[in-house]
């Protein structure tokens, strides 16, 4: 098995990638801007539905109820897939979705495929691959486009291109856009006119390229229909002009029922882009003779996610409908922004998905890239206890350490259960505590521990420290002859 | 009433000011207090930093100390956040029924500070004076994990003589997340940065919270950065009279 999650083999770990991101001044305020005004249309649009933790209710049932019977309704969508003209392929890993993919295109001797909403293709590092190959993709999401011309990657589930902004896109454009075949001079940083540049250029692409990649939002069991729902259009396009269709679908993307739907097609666009409704619902389901694609292919992907199903406390990371609603309003992801967590999927959702699909390094040290503050908790649409799982995860990685004698012996293990025993026995704390107060004395400048050393450090670098006052709560309480109790 | 204090380890020994101004205001609405020396620490920071395992002698001692007491205060909301999430699960984890089930007794008896005044007290006004101009900052644990909601808010605007200042951004963590500060150091302190400018353009004289661990951390960032604001836990408000000014 080769499951790897875009490029987070080689991705440094947190605290490293932060650094660098934190320096970013420009990245910072397009990040914060960016999360701000998505915040806030998000809190509109879900504060105007009356049942909307009702609705968060019932996704999340669905979700879960979907992947407790996951064997059931993938067996299901196959067969009505299939049933409707279309081709199911199943994919153990990354490289098994990549080989099945170019083998589709190259068979209709394919030079150019255009693609529309594919995190998994970014998951499965699709377009290396079909680089190798000779394929070129052409990415259509506007957000997607300027990130592949960038050479860069997404920052953002929903907004990968939120980390860059106009002024920027404007000299990616004028760097890698043939503008003057396009018949564009002197583009500016206007957005419509970068909007329109980009709309000339695909445009070329939607009516000479006939294969279509695409992901899925959902995919409909009981119909063996799939959902892409999208702003700009060019999702219609991709789904709809090219001959051949192929849809790189994560396992977990499965719903039981069309009606299922209506539960989840108010859940993501109110949480994902603050929207009543996406301006572009696609649903499609096999292929119908002279309309739209006459073949398609389904390829279901594992990679790694029968493997989270297996884990009780973090399975339900699988429930995730890729709002983004985590990322905009998480305090870290508003510092550091996407690609410091190293991974096709960024935030706390990323945090929890990336380490669980693949025990890297750099993973282990996501689940420890938050403060716990909960506010990812609060706004996903389907409930996941993102900061549970967390530190579920972490419980995991300090077992991991501990079952190495070198891992043992690092200093936080060791002083953590130093503080649990102290803890265990209070007489035994009584002494640590008059251990600490005399050790503190030679760090204590002007009244305050200006600098510690060792891990400490790290808060002695940008924060003062109180020093512990002489005489604790239980001194006070002894020495006022309160009323004592064991 | 008969209130059995539950101080946590930081409080005893970083924040003894809290504690007293619990038992003062406490004693002062005519209820009585008891403290029991055997406490030690709700486990928390063990348990949020994934030794879980080493967080089961803690909680089996909380149940034990705190078995007899109707009801249990704690004046910090994170404290309370661990035992009423967590400690069910931690004692699941150690594979003890008698734990589970003592566990599940336990937990609705204990309340954090507020919550006792509010909800058990059906009390605002606890008759405080505070001459002070007051940002109050939300903890996540209170906000989101207790769903403290406005109760801190109803004590403070009863408060004589306190002017309430609106915090922009409140809901926003301060970046403290216990071992989160010390690991991810500079995202830590990044988030704290933008908490104090929110603080600073208040123009209040002091900021407080339900929880020390996160006023610790304003502080860290306040006196680094030589601005006068000062860090004053909720009770030490509450606890203020004009007779005796904390």
């Amino acid at each position: 098995m080769s499951v790897h999650v875009g490029n987070a083999e080689s991705a440094p770990p947190f605290p490293e990638a932060a650094h660098n991101a934190l320096g970013d001044r420009q990245l910072r305020a397009n990040v914060r801007n960016a999360t701000d005004l998505i915040q806030a249309k998000r809190n509109r649009m879900t504060g105007e539905l009356p049942d909307w933790e009702q609705l968060r209710s019932a996704g999340q049932a669905i979700k879960t109820h979907t992947l407790r019977h996951l064997d059931f309704y993938l067996e299901q969508f196959e067969e009505n897939v299939t049933h409707a003209g279309g081709h199911v392929h199943w994919a153990a890993d990354a490289d098994e979705a990549d080989q099945i993919v170019t083998r589709i295109v190259q068979d209709r001797q394919g030079r150019e495929v255009i693609k529309v909403k594919t995190m998994t293709s970014n998951e499965i590092r699709l377009n290396e691959y079909l680089e190798q190959n000779g394929i070129t993709p052409h990415e259509t999401d506007l957000a997607d486009l300027i990130v592949q011309l960038g050479n860069q990657s997404p920052s953002h589930i929903v907004v990968p291109a939120l980390h860059i902004n106009r002024t920027q896109v404007r000299d990616i454009f004028r760097a890698k856009l043939p503008l003057p075949e396009l018949g564009i001079e002197n583009l500016t940083d206007d957005p419509s006119q970068l909007a329109e540049a980009a709309r000339l250029y695909l445009r070329q692409k939607f009516l000479s390229v006939d294969i279509g990649i695409s992901g899925a939002n959902f995919a409909v069991a009981d119909t063996g229909g799939v959902v892409i729902v999208e702003s700009e259009g060019n999702g219609r396009m991709c789904l709809t002009l090219p001959d051949v269709l192929i849809s790189v679908v994560g396992i977990e993307k499965i719903v039981p029922t069309f009606q299922d739907l209506e539960v989840f097609l108010q859940l993501l666009p109110r949480s994902a882009t603050g929207e009543r409704m996406n301006p572009y619902n696609s649903l499609w389901t096999g292929v119908t003779p002279g309309d739209g694609p006459s073949e398609f292919h389904v390829v279901l992907l594992d990679n790694g996610r029968t493997q989270v199903l297996l884990n009780r406390e973090g399975r339900d990371a699988l429930n995730c409908i890729r709002c983004g609603a985590c990322l905009n309003v998480c305090p870290v992801y508003h510092q550091t922004g996407g690609h410091a967590y190293g991974s096709v999927y960024q935030g706390p959702i990323g945090a929890i998905i990336t380490p669980q699909l693949q025990s890297l390094e750099h993973s282990r040290t996501l689940p420890f890239a938050s403060s716990l503050c909960g506010a990812c908790y609060d706004v996903c649409p389907v409930k996941i206890n993102i900061p549970e799982i967390l530190i579920q995860l972490r419980g995991e990685i300090v077992r991991d350490e501990q079952s190495s004698a070198g891992g043992k012996l690092k200093i936080e293990n060791l002083g953590m259960h130093a503080l649990a025993l102290f803890f265990s026995h209070s007489g035994l704390m009584s002494k640590a505590e008059a251990m600490a107060r005399f050790a503190q004395r030679s760090f204590i400048h002007g009244g305050v521990i200006t600098d510690l050393p060792g891990m400490l450090r790290g808060w002695t670098e940008s924060r003062d420290l109180m020093p512990i006052p002489k005489t604790s709560f239980r001194h006070w309480w002894k020495a006022h002859g309160k009323e004592s109790a064991e | 009433m008969r209130i059995s204090l539950f101080i946590t380890c930081y409080n005893d020994l970083l924040f003894p000011d809290t504690g007293i101004a619990v038992v003062n205001l406490l004693e002062r609405l005519g209820h009585s207090v008891i403290f029991r020396s055997a406490q030690t620490c709700c486990g928390q920071m063990h348990y949020n930093t994934g030794y879980q395992r080493e967080t089961i002698p803690l909680v089996r001692k909380f149940a034990d100390i705190f078995r007899d007491d109707e009801i249990i205060v704690c004046p910090s909301s994170s404290c309370v956040a661990m035992i009423r999430d967590h400690y069910e699960k931690v004692a699941l984890l150690a594979d003890d029924a008698t734990l589970v089930a003592k566990v599940k007794e336990i937990v609705p008896r204990v309340f954090e500070f507020t919550e006792l005044l509010t909800d058990r007290f059906e009390l605002e006004d606890v008759g405080a004076y505070y001459p002070h101009k007051v940002a109050y900052h939300p903890s996540c644990h209170g906000l989101r994990m207790l769903r403290l909601g406005d109760r801190p808010i109803r004590l403070l605007r009863h408060v004589e003589g306190i002017e309430l200042v609106d915090l922009l951004n409140s809901t926003e963590c301060c970046g403290f997340g216990g071992t989160f500060a010390v690991k991810n150091a500079e995202t830590s302190s990044a988030m704290l940065q933008d908490k104090i400018r929110c603080i600073l353009d208040t123009g209040a004289e002091v900021c407080t919270a339900a929880d020390n661990s996160c006023l610790m951390h304003i502080f860290g960032g306040l006196h680094r950065q030589k601005q006068p604001v000062k860090t004053v836990h909720l009770a030490q408000i509450l606890a203020a009279t004009r007779k005796y000014a904390q």
